[in-house]
């Protein structure tokens, strides 16, 4: 399993690192935690010359939030670096409980929220937390830079909108508008390190009336990207929430899911437990916005 | 494609290595630097065999590129014992709670323990768990070395202990 060959560069700027990509074009892959990129390359999925390594860029490392610029991580930000963020477990939990499970330690001191992202994998676990909070995608390339909502990035089972030129230069959330809650639930066999079967983020933000007024549901692993369900949010917006209709909205986020039977679970277990997560993870966020204790 | 010139910061010492660029840490380690006590065992980043400390934090060294790794601190198993006559407290406890058995995993997991008792000294057994997570030892069943954690805690910060 020794990997086949291939030069590695490691920029010490932002600048340096795109004129490399360009420079390599389609013989050239982006290389940041590696915990993906490597077992692909020792497998033999991957086959490329040279690997443009984004950990000696300093304009990429760094995480913060502020209640003005939102939660901002930079595309080197390991997942430990984010989940230890100051901000980052009472603004986003569901986010910094993602990058506090999932994988290993190892591999979270490694990998990267980028990383996760821009692999695409429909299971990402990154990924639900950050659609609930509106998260943006600001790439940077030849062309310049542009701003992608997350909402937008997929384009299916590891593809995305990411040119091969680009380099996802920072994560964008705005600070949630208060009073509000969220939470990112996940299952797997295991429950620590193994891959999601399931992943379910929700949010909640209430007007002074106590009336929804902004819901967000997203699910992971069930469909062939992470993604929001607009139909379910509706469903509690602009509404007084009760049980009815939290449970309702869950069960349009199961019915809008579309999961497949593979190794790690059940297209109908998955089916049914998109909604209990929904539910699971309505009621607690709705609870947080309330004031209630965690 | 030429070797790269890198230097390795390993356990204090400096050794300057050319390396193939595909290499990975965990090889140049073993083969270059003939430090052994680094075990690879899946090779993909699962087991946790490989681990080591990389400028503080744990890591797998069988993902990480040895040029990747050029003027880091790498800490490893072979640095944690204070001299050839004396072990590691880590080291003593997993020795105590009889916590080895083939051995193939230990040294991953004492890197794995080290570096959770660094940022977490006095772990529930919950939080030793989830600290072994990324670490597979298929003889032990972990409960023994779950206990040797945990004593490895109290001889490292014996006042510091937490009742149960």
């Amino acid at each position: 399993m020794s990997l086949a060959h291939f030069e590695v560069h490691q920029p010490t700027s932002l600048a340096q690192a795109l004129d490399l990509l360009s420079a390599h074009r389609a013989d050239a892959r982006v290389l940041c935690g590696g915990t993906d990129l490597v077992p692909k390359l020792k497998a033999g999925v991957i086959a490329i010359g040279h690997l443009i390594s984004l950990k000696r860029v300093p304009e990429l490392d760094h995480v913060s939030f502020s209640p003005d610029q939102g939660l901002v991580i930079g595309g080197a930000a390991r997942l430990s670096d984010v989940a230890e963020a100051p901000g980052v477990a009472e603004n986003y939990p569901g986010l910094a409980h993602a990058c506090s499970v999932m994988a290993t330690t190892q591999i979270r001191h490694m990998g990267t929220v980028a990383g996760n992202i821009a692999n695409a994998a429909p299971s990402g676990d990154t990924a639900a937390p950050l659609l609930v909070h509106d998260a943006v995608i600001n790439v940077v390339g030849p062309g310049g830079r542009r701003s992608i909502p997350l909402a937008d990035f997929f384009a299916g089972p590891g593809a995305s909108v990411l040119d091969s030129l680009e380099i996802i230069e920072t994560i964008t959330a705005p600070a949630p508008q208060k009073p509000c809650g969220s939470q990112y639930l996940r299952l797997s066999a295991r429950s620590l390190v193994d891959i999601a079967a399931v992943g379910v983020a929700a949010l909640i933000a209430l007007d002074g009336a106590g009336r929804v007024n902004r819901c967000r549901l997203a699910m992971a692993a069930v469909a062939p990207t992470p993604r929001r369900c607009p139909e379910a949010e509706a469903l509690l917006e602009g509404k007084t929430p009760d049980a009815g209709l939290i449970a309702a909205a869950a069960q349009a986020l199961s019915a809008a899911s579309c999961p497949i039977d593979d190794v790690r679970s059940s297209a109908a277990y998955r089916q049914q437990m998109v909604g209990v997560l929904a539910r699971r993870a309505l009621e607690h966020s709705l609870k947080l916005a309330q004031g209630g204790a965690q | 494609m030429a070797k790269q010139n890198i230097e390795l910061i390993v356990n204090g010492d400096r050794y300057t290595v050319a390396v193939d660029p595909w290499r990975t840490l965990a090889e140049v380690l073993r083969e270059e630097l003939n430090l052994t006590g680094t075990k690879v065992g899946c090779n993909q980043g699962d087991c946790g065999a490989c681990t080591v400390i990389m400028d503080g934090r744990s890591v797998s060294s069988c993902l990480t590129l040895a040029v990747e790794a050029h003027q880091r601190q790498i800490t490893t198993i072979e640095g944690l014992a204070p001299s050839r006559t004396q072990l590691h407290p880590i080291q003593e406890a997993f020795v105590e709670a009889q916590a080895v058995q083939c051995g193939f995993c230990t040294s991953g997991m004492i890197m794995s323990a080290k570096n959770l008792l660094d940022h977490n000294p006095h772990p529930t057994e919950e939080e030793i768990r989830a600290g072994l997570s990324g670490n597979l030892c298929r003889c032990t069943g972990y409960v023994k070395i779950v206990e040797a954690i945990d004593l490895a805690a109290k001889k490292l910060d014996p006042a510091g202990a937490k009742e149960a």
